[in-house]
């Protein structure tokens, strides 16, 4: 409850950024022409959506003017908002089946995105669905991780399992899987150091980690999720494609929705990497997180006052 | 994936493409301004900057003889350097100092920016300076904030000031500026908690502790990686808070950084400061020239010709020389080198700074640098007599390196015959006569 409104009140800066400007500049034209094209190229460039997905999707919009002989500029917004949706949902993240417990959750992502909190509120989403959840304290290079990991796990009434900070993280996995079957837990959510996706090193160490669960639990269903902050401009791209590369990238968990920031470097991650959005994060508090729906979240972006 | 080669790449098309031209119209002009354009967007400068900043361009390129220059590509190019660079702020700026101590420094930022890291990093650095500063955890709201601030001070053997059942930031802030007096320190920093431009209530929180503690400078910690965005937390931060300077965080990553130019144009106060590792010395002064070559992606090629001039002992490299020119080259001095190269840093960073070097062409040629190590320990695993002699070395020798450092018979064989090479390669550059040994710099060893 409370999200739609808390979407769009974190999105209505958003809407008069993006969208409401659209609606401005169309009416201050008078004919559709490649100055009005200019315009929302503009716009969506000022979204994050990126150069290159932006120039594909205008060209996709003035091929859908041209069948549809849209002759009207205020029809405009509307055919770009089908485009964008149509982007969203044609690659819409859909979960694996579950199979044996425990079903791991292994986040990732760069340094300050919101790893931490993230696993917080999955947790908690997960145990307000009675499942038992236990979380893995695999930060253990970053100062008092470990503490702020605690405290979310007892906000969600999760399980914890933690060792020494400096500990190997890789161990640290291992052990929480032993104790989650052991414990009989549903989910066990793997929380990692951040770490720069240009680091080969810690690239190696998060595969590593992503091989150990693997091999311990070949028949578990196991989730690799990057949390990427959607104040993040077209490095995203990278940080989405190196990920995959070293533990294949199952979904994006698009954090701090709730400022100015848009986000619309998703839709280049879509388009480029096929990665899906699973959550997004909405503000600091346990439910500020919510599945990704592509319909609200575009819709919201467009919804007027 | 690098859809975008990097204006470096885009600038060599420029060059070329004016390069043919008897005359360069203002439509040429034009086209080039819009490729300059596309690469500072995909570099995340602001839409807003950008517009601003190819029109100054435009401008002066113009203005200029640019157009009847012959090499008009060049010219351009120039310019685009010359006007980021004094954009970016032209010089290094350092720090100012309350001329009656302590010395407040206030750190405020988005969640996730590196506030705490950063806080750690400049009392560092402070404290190399020969200051005594003192770090103060204002953070009351993230889980276990305070307790990260203090470990990173435990990490320094710097002292932290905290009040775990204070829910008063304005206050503790204000305690600590007191304490500090009483302890002698001289340097406060205030980390603040992290907090969305949009929250008021926190925006409020940051004036409130400003204008009770009055600090010196108050820092804006961006992540280098901000994208469109940067506009509106630096224009927040700047107009509610009031800001002096700006600290630009995780920089070692791969991105351009066009936020840094954002923010500098919006708010017009100078970045400091670049926060570029893991480290907690991994801070440096933030050098203008050198950011505007990498958001336009020509390299740092600055700071790579003075990271080898920082490590390269050039004592060292002339005993080096006199000694192979007495006896030759062995194992020994081939382990020295590349420790001299390890020292430049870690190579792929290296690489990364060399001009045309882009991320996509680094992913081939990554440097594997624990073939580095591995050599090291073949070396390491032999005895001295074996080092300096090396033929000496046998298959039951080679049996034993190979086991002593953990590597196979063929990984040795590899190693020497590599070194055999080089050898040669000494050799033959020795015999050409007494030219002096400017080689060795670039040498190249075939690994």
């Amino acid at each position: 409850m409370g999200f739609f409104k808390k979407l769009k009140t974190g999105l209505s800066k958003t809407k008069e950024n993006l969208f409401g400007r659209i609606n401005k500049v169309v009416k201050g034209f008078s004919k559709v022409d490649e100055d009005l094209m200019e315009e929302l190229e503009e716009i969506l460039i000022s979204a994050d959506v990126g150069v290159v997905t932006t120039m594909e999707i205008m060209d996709e919009l003035r091929d859908h003017i041209k069948t549809k002989k849209i002759k009207d500029p205020e029809k405009v917004p509307v055919e770009l908002m089908e485009i964008l949706k149509g982007l969203l949902t044609e690659k819409k993240y859909i979960d694996k089946p579950e199979q044996e417990k425990p079903n791991v959750i292994l986040i990732t992502g760069v340094n300050g995105a919101g790893k931490t909190t993230s696993i917080g509120k999955i947790s908690r989403l997960m145990t307000e669905r009675g499942k038992k959840v236990m979380i893995a304290a695999g930060d253990t290079f970053r100062a008092a991780a470990i503490e702020q990991l605690e405290i979310w796990a007892k906000r969600a009434k999760a399980d914890f399992i933690h060792q020494r900070e400096g500990s190997d993280p890789a161990a640290v996995i291992y052990d929480a899987i032993m104790a989650a079957k052991a414990r009989n837990a549903d989910y066990l959510i793997c929380d990692t150091a951040g770490r720069l996706h240009n680091k080969k090193n810690l690239m190696m160490e998060m595969n590593k980690i992503f091989r150990v669960i693997m091999k311990e639990l070949p028949d578990s269903r196991v989730e690799t999720l990057l949390v990427i902050d959607a104040t993040t401009g077209q490095n995203a791209v990278n940080q989405a494609e190196e990920f995959s590369r070293s533990i294949g990238v199952d979904g994006i968990i698009l954090t701090k929705l709730d400022g100015t920031a848009k986000g619309g470097i998703i839709f280049s991650i879509y388009k480029q990497l096929n990665i899906p959005v699973k959550y997004i994060g909405v503000g600091e508090q346990i439910d500020d997180l919510e599945d990704f729906d592509e319909e609200m979240f575009v819709n919201a972006l467009f919804e007027s006052e | 994936m690098a859809v975008f080669e990097g204006l470096s790449t885009k600038l060599q098309d420029i060059v070329k493409k004016l390069k043919g031209k008897a005359r360069v119209t203002e439509k040429d002009l034009k086209e080039v301004m819009r490729d300059i354009r596309m690469a500072l967007l995909e570099a995340d400068v602001n839409y807003k900057v950008v517009k601003e900043f190819t029109n100054t361009v435009t401008e002066r390129a113009l203005g200029s003889d640019v157009l009847e220059s012959l090499t008009p590509g060049q010219q351009v190019i120039k310019i685009v350097n010359e006007e980021m660079t004094s954009l970016l702020g032209g010089t290094v700026s350092k720090l100012t100092y309350s001329p009656k101590p302590p010395t407040v420094y206030m750190l405020v930022g988005l969640q996730g920016a590196g506030k705490t890291t950063a806080c750690g990093k400049l009392s560092n650095l402070l404290r190399k300076d020969g200051k005594k500063p003192l770090m103060v955890a204002c953070d009351i709201y993230r889980p276990a904030a305070i307790k990260q601030l203090q470990v990173v001070g435990k990490q320094l053997d710097i002292p932290v000031y905290a009040e775990e059942d204070n829910k008063n930031a304005v206050n503790i802030a204000n305690n600590a500026i007191k304490y500090a007096q009483k302890g002698g320190f001289d340097t406060v920093l205030v980390d603040t908690a992290g907090r969305l431009h949009v929250n008021e209530e926190l925006m409020q929180e940051l004036q409130d502790i400003k204008s009770k503690v009055k600090p010196m400078e108050v820092l804006l910690v961006v992540d280098a990686m901000t994208g469109q965005d940067a506009v509106n937390v630096a224009q927040s931060f700047s107009e509610e808070v009031g800001i002096d300077g700006v600290i630009l965080t995780k920089l070692d990553g791969d991105t351009r950084g066009g936020a840094a130019l954002t923010v500098k144009s919006v708010t017009g106060k100078p970045i400091k400061f670049a926060s570029v590792g893991e480290k907690l010395n991994d801070i440096e002064p933030f050098y203008p020239d050198r950011m505007a070559s990498r958001i336009l992606g020509m390299g740092d090629v600055l700071s790579l010709i003075e990271k080898a001039q920082e490590s390269f002992d050039e004592q060292k490299a002339l005993e080096l020389e006199k000694k192979i020119r007495a006896k030759g080259f062995d194992l020994n001095d081939f382990l020295d080198q590349m420790e001299e190269m390890k020292k430049m840093g870690p190579l792929d960073q290296l690489l990364g700074m060399i001009p045309g070097m882009n991320a996509k062409a680094l992913q081939g040629l990554s440097v594997d640098e624990k073939k580095l190590d591995r050599i090291k320990a073949i070396i390491r695993s032999m005895t001295m007599k074996e080092r300096s002699n090396p033929n000496i070395i046998d298959a039951s020798r080679k049996k034993r390196i190979a086991s002593g450092s953990g590597t196979g018979v063929q990984d040795v064989n590899r190693l020497l015959k590599d070194f055999e090479q080089i050898n040669k390669m000494m050799k033959m550059m020795n015999q050409k006569g007494k030219k002096g040994f400017k080689g060795m710099k670039n040498m190249q060893f075939p690994f």
